[in-house]
């Protein structure tokens, strides 16, 4: 398909609050953004119909673009003069998204690579079962039976190894006859991508109670990860029992001639393409109200986590929960009461559609997104590894938990670029409160690019890049990606005010002392020529006090130094002393308007 | 455009209310349409499979898995009471003789010959669904459940702990501001408590331990509310908590007067028969807390859903977000173009007055319609 010239393309991705439709036209020789328009979802009563929201969108759509695109309920396909569109194309993650429990022997094998293959495909993951999880097999059961999945994955064991762990497994999945969560007419898909040789008595114990599905092993010997095939069967099945189960979805799949993707399966598909086009290590992280995704391609693997509670709005007060207070207040630059600090969170959880108002509410959301993402990030890095056995040859990035089945892939030092999503990051008032937000979370060393999806569209770009490449790829750079600007930042150690590292960009020059950072403007589309001249004691990636030349990209933020040091990066651990830093910081980038800076 | 859309929480006088009640998996209604039912009425039944439990005979007898069919003292399907030898080897030409015993009572239900496992299931458990509230039974749900319809008053609260109950209004603060604390409760025994702006975690337990339903309040302190759960709560999807009580709270976290609106409603319905639900769900599928009293018109009419058109000038809006939190302003216009805020976000807001007359602007996200 992606030889046809396409002239225009519609796109909706089916959010659980918002379905969102973006209109891509060729214009010359290449592919924009026109117009795009959104409407509430409408999977839930009264409507019931996921369609209705769509159709909703896209008239949104025609309205904007003065263009007609629907025949009453239909969608005009092919492009004829200025009415209707040559391809329609869809994502979900409405009703909840596909939500999975997965299985394997050993848990940080098998149990591993088994949540790895469900979360690749864009499932939230609700438990792993294994033979070794600690449990009894009652408890196991009981689990089995109290949560009610879209489908599930059985794996276990190598081919050839021995058969009766992951046999037992089955057994315990059929005394627990689990119910699949939408429709209790229907049989609850189970994957089974195991142990070959058990394939005969696992469709024996399974085969009647259950819709299964035997695929390839996603763990064939101990070195090797096979997860595409049970990622292939996964978004089959999503496509074939969940969204046939939700209400709309048979008339919407009849409308695209391309299979609905999952939402996160369709980011993550961009992230890999990015990647894999430009050769470099990507980190996506896509915070919502609910979950918070990280995508990244380090060294080529791709991985996806989604961290279920870790969000802005419903989940905000988890992630205070697990951050804890101290964590969330390090980043306040002012001075707040716990009690009312957590009363304001919990008012935000029961109230989720409610926005800052203050600067004092806008620094707080801020202050536990830095938390959200970093604590995503850190279950990223945890999940993120190579497998057992198997040699690394990268550099391992210690900021990072390790995890005892291999090393994390996580290697902060090689990432170019990281790509902020959701509304915290891309509606910042001021894009440079975006970029502090992401650097202070994952806390970049050496020399990384930052940019934001300027209005959440790289779901419709990623199962556009599965049928057309070209306008996907084009779309994202020139609509989708705001670049904001690089990141420098050398790791090392030294004391507060002693030089840090010199930095010449064009022909502008910094002296950089420890503990500070300091924005020099970098327009979007300049690149330039940049010396980095690290001091003794400081390294930028070519060893301590050796200097780094490279090209730097500009943005709409320009580029961020950073000597506030890695490893570790350390807050005045008094109140007083940390309020006055982080003011100071703030004003450094012009953070927020100068007068809260002063006042609060 | 003068319109926009906020939805609020619902308190009204007078109203029709359906409520689904459906078993957690297919069973008998035991009821049928047109049947007038009691909020305690048993209306649905079914049995939930029994837990199961394994037993790892090849491992106990010491034999290979394949084996372990033919060592079975009774096939499956069998019943088993606890202890009872299920399985036996042989040895040593019949005289050393190892048994398999079930570890619990129930039927044998499967033998596997690669594991050497042997399932056993527990009796089945019966769970039986009430009708929650006082009214009719419109339409039978065929093995599942019912819809009873009722009439009377209903008030949502903003957040609730603990599940559904029933029993009497009272109140034990005279005006919403009030904090009536541990000792002001008086008699409350079933009965549903309306204990003022703060709900602390010392009332909540006095009120259970004296026999209350439920307590309803205008806020908790979150620390308050750790201490009754024994966790921080995350993510706000509750009811299924054991908590021996309910709790609602109809403005939010912190201490908070009950909306007037809310309070005088409560004060008229005092002493009557309501049902309560804490069960709270902020994530697809909202599902607020609420106290329904079902009762006769007594000559009030049904008033339209206020939700349907949208806000408009004139309308009385709650602010649900700082620095106006909680307070009540009257809408006096709605300006088309988006808006800078302090924190120089632009957005669609609002121009408000407040019950102390100065004029605000308020985003339209912060503010819910109370309706009239």
């Amino acid at each position: 398909m992606s030889d046809q010239p396409l002239k225009s393309v519609l796109a909706t991705d089916c959010g659980s609050t918002t379905t969102k439709a973006i209109l891509i036209e060729r214009v010359g020789d290449s592919y924009r953004l026109v117009v795009r328009g959104e409407a509430p979802t409408t999977v839930e009563a009264p409507f019931e119909d996921v369609t209705r929201g769509v159709l909703n969108a896209i008239r949104e759509v025609e309205e904007v673009a003065d263009r007609k695109i629907l025949d009453g309920e239909r969608i005009i396909t092919p492009q004829e003069g200025n009415v209707g569109v040559d391809l329609y194309l869809s994502t979900s993650s409405a009703g909840g998204g596909l939500q999975m429990m997965v299985t394997g022997v050993v848990k940080s094998m098998t149990g591993e690579s088994a949540e790895r293959a469900a979360l690749g495909a864009g499932a939230i993951v609700m438990d792993v079962i294994a033979s070794n999880d600690g449990r009894l097999p009652y408890q196991k059961i009981q689990r089995i039976r109290a949560l009610r999945p879209d489908m599930i994955l059985l794996s276990g064991g190598v081919d050839g190894g021995t058969t009766r762990h992951v046999v037992e497994l089955a057994e315990m999945l059929a005394a627990a006859d689990p119910k699949a969560r939408l429709g209790t007419t229907f049989q609850l898909p189970v994957i089974y991508a195991g142990n070959k040789d058990a394939r005969d008595d696992v469709t024996k114990i399974l085969g009647d109670k259950t819709a299964l599905t035997v695929t390839d092993n996603i763990r064939p010997s101990m070195e090797l990860e096979n997860l595409m095939p049970a990622r292939h069967v996964i978004h089959d099945l999503f496509m074939e029992h969940v969204m046939a189960q939700a209400p709309g979805y048979k008339k919407l799949m009849s409308w695209t001639p391309v299979p609905i993707m999952p939402t996160p399966a369709a980011v993550g598909m961009i992230i890999e393409t990015i990647a894999k086009e430009q050769g470099i290590d990507v980190l996506g992280v896509d915070i919502g109200g609910a979950t918070t995704d990280v995508f990244s391609v380090f060294g080529a693997v791709f991985n996806r986590t989604v961290s279920a509670n870790l969000g802005m709005s419903y989940s905000i007060s988890n992630v205070l929960a697990e951050a804890g207070v101290d964590n969330v207040l390090r980043w306040v630059p002012l001075d707040i009461d716990e009690t009312d600090l957590r009363n304001r969170i919990k008012n935000k959880m029961i109230r989720p559609t409610t926005i800052p108002q203050t600067l004092e509410e806008l620094m707080v959301e801020q202050a536990m997104c830095r938390e959200a993402l970093r604590l995503a990030m850190v279950q990223h890095a945890g999940l993120a590894v190579g497998l057992k056995g198997v040699q690394q040859t990268r550099t391992i990035s210690d900021t990072f938990e390790q995890t005892s089945s291999g090393e994390t892939l996580v290697d902060l030092r090689n990432l170019a670029l990281i790509v902020g999503s959701g509304g915290v990051l891309s509606h910042a008032p001021r894009r440079q409160q975006a970029m502090l937000m992401m650097t202070d979370a994952f806390l970049p060393e050496g020399i990384t690019e930052m940019a934001v999806d300027s209005i959440f569209m790289m779901p419709q770009l990623g199962v556009l890049s599965t049928v057309h490449a070209q306008a996907a790829g084009e779309v994202f750079e020139k609509d989708c990606l705001i670049r904001l600007g690089t990141v420098v930042a050398p790791w090392g150690e030294g004391k507060l005010g002693q030089p840090c590292f010199k930095a010449r960009i064009g022909d502008m020059t910094r002296e950089m002392k420890v503990g500070e950072i300091e924005l020099v403007p970098l327009a979007l589309g300049d690149s330039v020529k940049a010396v980095f001249e690290p001091d003794k004691n400081w390294d930028l990636g070519a060893g301590k006090g050796r200097s780094v030349e490279r090209m730097v990209n500009g943005g709409v933020v320009g580029v961020l130094l950073d000597a506030r040091g890695r490893r570790p990066f350390v807050l005045p651990d008094d109140r007083a002393k940390r309020v006055m830093a982080l003011k100071r910081w703030n004003a450094a980038i012009n953070m927020y308007p100068e007068d809260a800076l002063v006042t609060s | 455009m003068a319109h926009a859309y906020t939805p609020g929480l619902r308190v009204s006088g007078f109203t029709t209310m359906r409520k689904t009640r459906r078993l957690p998996m297919k069973g008998d209604v035991l009821v049928q349409v047109g049947a007038p039912v009691k909020a305690e009425d048993v209306i649905a039944r079914t049995a939930l499979p029994g837990n199961v439990k394994t037993v790892n005979v090849a491992n106990l007898l010491g034999l290979p898995p394949a084996d372990v069919p033919g060592a079975m003292l009774k096939p499956a399907g069998s019943l088993v009471n606890e202890g009872e030898p299920i399985a036996q080897s042989k040895s040593l030409f019949g005289l050393m003789k190892s048994t398999a015993r079930a570890n619990t009572t129930g039927t044998l239900e499967h033998i596997s010959e690669v594991t050497g496992q042997v399932t056993l299931r527990e009796a089945a458990m019966p769970v039986e669904m009430m009708a929650y509230v006082d009214g009719n039974v419109v339409e039978v749900l065929p093995g599942e459940g019912v819809i009873v319809e009722t009439h009377g008053a209903l008030i949502q609260g903003i957040f609730g702990v603990g599940g559904e109950g029933v029993g009497l209004l009272s109140l034990a603060v005279s005006r919403p501001e009030d904090v009536s604390g541990p000792d002001g409760l008086g008699d409350v025994k079933g009965k549903v408590v309306v204990v003022g702006a703060l709900a602390d975690v010392a009332t909540i337990r006095k009120a259970r331990e004296k026999g209350a339903v439920a307590v309803v309040a205008g806020g908790i302190s979150d620390h308050d509310l750790r201490q009754l759960l024994g966790v921080d709560l995350g993510v706000a999807i509750t009811g299924s908590e054991d908590l021996g009580i309910s709790v609602i709270v109809t403005e939010g976290f912190g201490k908070l007067p009950i909306a007037k609106r809310t309070f005088d409603l409560l004060g008229k319905l005092s002493g009557q028969k309501v049902s309560v639900n804490g069960a709270t769900q902020i994530r697809a599928g909202v599902l607020r807390p609420e106290i329904v009293v079902p009762r006769p018109s007594s000559g009030e009419h049904e008033k339209p859903d206020a939700f349907g058109g949208g806000l408009t000038e004139g309308m009385i809006v709650r602010v649900i977000r700082e620095p106006y939190f909680g307070q009540l302003a009257e809408v006096v216009e709605l300006p088309a173009q988006l808006m800078p805020l302090e924190t120089e976000a632009k957005v669609r807001v609002l121009r408000a007055k407040l019950e102390n007359g100065d004029v605000v602007v308020v985003p339209r996200a912060n503010v819910e319609m109370i309706e009239e």
